[in-house]
């Protein structure tokens, strides 16, 4: 990574009160003279994401009755309400050809920021400039446990927003890839995890995109579909012009992308290449 | 939350202080404007929102079939239930209300005006609460896929028009044997089913945008829709039992037929029963009803469509 200025401990200006440790090795959106040519694709700028989560219990609440009640009448507003700050100002340029790996503890906001770059959560505050739509792979919500691999074949792919020619252009490459052969009869609820696993894959990986969202959890199945769903990734990484990829797994990462947003607690912590952020993030 | 405005004023507030590098660097917001990004949320103009629903069509009418195929995939008797659920509905109907309590009040042949007022309110019914949870009740699909989200408040009123369409058939039997029947006006069946149809889009859509916000809604739907069912007369006829019955003035009655699900019984049982007595301007209040609900639940649901997954 050539154009990487490796500013060093590049310390944010916070606002008063939150505490940061926002080491930044900062890829310069416009590296002076050199490589103009670089063209945005996403611009994510100070995004805020705020979940409202309904249901959850306080401290010192058994949620009956007679509490609500008792909460009304001291108008203490809605208390199983509360609010989950998932993503707390997160700033980056991301171009066309990268690759960028994003990695994080558990709940540390990727999936959230996924997405919200997908424009599938409104922020809070702040936005997401994207070039084309970018597109989360992953189907799964879209399909209905009882119904057969056919139907839902047909119905992951307008859920994805093909037309029926295209539909019908893919339907076999579906049915092969996933390699599930005569149970795309039978409703997914008869499905092994894996066979699931592998014709939700199917469904979801049967499109390009513009910039392409890998959420992880996708390489499923047995080490055989593995090897193929990671060769169908490469390949749909090649076609997109942006790939984010979220990921446990640190080989893949470092197999796959050229950039690594570190996310710690719903803030940037580190950001460069994937050697430095990596071993960072390993240490 | 008034997006664009407050989104240029943050970035440039607060873009060089967060983080983003100082030396001589614009603002995110230019950048991207300069690159022609646009604003991943951005709220299309409804021109372009309807054409963008238009090029979903395959989507909500895949979706809409396949939930009424899944709802009955668990039952034995499977797609039979479209047909045994609305007729169940009418004979518990007709032995309470025809039977028990007597609420025929002088109305010739009163099991068809029974079942054609309890079959088209309904559908209006179902299209409604089912709209309310549309937005609600899928928000894993919202928060994974991008389409217009009008997309599924449509599919659920699609899929209430399916299962009616199977109703109407029972009901047209229905009203056959208790001994209408058929006429020209007949055809014109369709054409009062049309513009309920748009009725209930429009009230779906309606109800799916304070679904999604307003989490209580579900609890006290099923109240409001009880009230709605016996203001409307399903099992009773207006006329007789408020101006004649209890001596209120006509123009309570008149409001009480205006209202949308009164209106779409009463123009149903018109077309259908012979010894039914026409109401005046039936045809211009449907009409009404179906061109202001849908062009204002279109505008209503559309004016919150960035907003829709936050839950």
């Amino acid at each position: 990574m050539a154009e990487l200025t490796e500013e060093l401990s590049h310390v944010k200006a916070e606002e008063p009160g939150v505490p940061s440790t926002d080491v930044r090795v900062h890829p310069d959106p416009e590296p002076a003279g050199k490589d103009k040519e670089r063209v945005p694709t996403v611009i994510v700028d100070d995004l805020h994401i705020i979940y409202r989560v309904y249901g959850a219990a306080t401290d010192n609440e058994k949620g009956n009755a007679a509490n609500a009640l008792m909460r009304l009448v001291k108008r203490q507003g809605r208390p199983q309400m509360k609010e989950v700050h998932a993503v707390r100002g997160v700033s980056f340029v991301a171009y066309h050809g990268d690759a960028i790996g994003i990695v994080g503890r558990n709940g540390s906001g990727k999936s959230t920021m996924l997405r919200a770059i997908a424009g599938l959560l409104p922020p809070h505050s702040g936005a997401v400039y994207t070039d084309g739509q970018p597109s989360l792979l992953g189907v799964n919500a879209a399909l209905m446990r009882e119904l057969t691999g056919e139907r839902n074949i047909v119905l992951g792919c307008y859920a994805m927003g093909m037309n029926p020619a295209q539909v019908k252009e893919k339907y076999d490459d579906i049915v092969d890839f996933s390699g599930i052969g005569e149970f795309v009869q039978f409703p997914m609820s008869t499905y092994s995890s894996g066979m699931g696993a592998r014709l939700r894959f199917a469904i979801a990986s049967a499109k390009s995109h513009d910039v392409l969202l890998i959420d992880e959890a996708l390489a499923t199945g047995d080490r055989e579909f593995k090897r193929k769903s990671q060769e169908r990734i490469k390949q749909m990484r090649q076609e997109a012009g942006t790939v984010f990829l979220v990921a446990h797994n640190l080989d893949v990462i470092e197999e796959t992308c050229n950039r690594v947003i570190w996310l710690h607690k719903g803030k940037i912590k580190m950001d460069g290449d994937p050697k430095t952020v990596l071993a960072a993030y390993n240490a | 939350m008034s997006q664009p405005e407050s989104a240029i004023a943050d970035a440039q507030a607060g873009g060089p202080k967060n983080g983003t590098p100082t030396k001589g660097q614009e603002p995110l917001a230019k950048l991207a404007e300069r690159y022609g990004l646009r604003r991943a949320i951005a709220r299309p103009s409804l021109p372009v929102y309807l054409r963008q629903l238009w090029e979903r069509r395959h989507f909500i009418t895949t979706y809409a079939t396949a939930r009424n195929v899944s709802k009955y995939s668990n039952s034995a008797l499977g797609q039979l239930w479209q047909v045994l659920t609305p007729l169940l509905n009418a004979a518990i109907y007709y032995v309470m209300f025809g039977l028990i309590l007597g609420a025929k009040g002088g109305i010739e042949n009163y099991p068809a005006f029974l079942i054609t007022g309890m079959f088209v309110f309904t559908y209006t019914q179902r299209s409604v609460s089912s709209g309310a949870k549309s937005i609600s009740g899928n928000l894993s699909l919202i928060r994974a896929l991008h389409f217009p989200r009008a997309a599924l408040p449509l599919a659920y009123t699609i899929q209430e028009f399916q299962q009616l369409l199977i109703s109407m058939g029972v009901l047209v039997v229905l009203v056959v044997i208790t001994g209408e029947l058929p006429t020209w006006l007949w055809l014109l069946v369709p054409v009062a089913l049309a513009l309920q149809t748009m009725f209930n889009i429009g009230a779906s859509l309606v109800l799916a945008r304070v679904g999604a916000s307003a989490r209580d809604l579900n609890q006290l739907l099923p109240f409001i829709m009880r009230t709605w069912l016996y203001a409307s007369g399903v099992f009773f006829s207006i006329q007789d039992r408020v101006v004649n019955a209890a001596h209120l003035p006509q123009w309570i009655a008149d409001v009480m037929y205006f209202n949308p699900a009164a209106a779409y019984m009463e123009l149903m049982r018109d077309l259908l029963m012979k010894t039914h007595e026409l109401r005046p301007y039936i045809w211009q209040v449907c009409v009404f009803w179906a061109v202001f609900a849908l062009i204002g639940g279109f505008w209503y649901f559309w004016r919150a469509e960035e907003k829709y997954g936050r839950g």
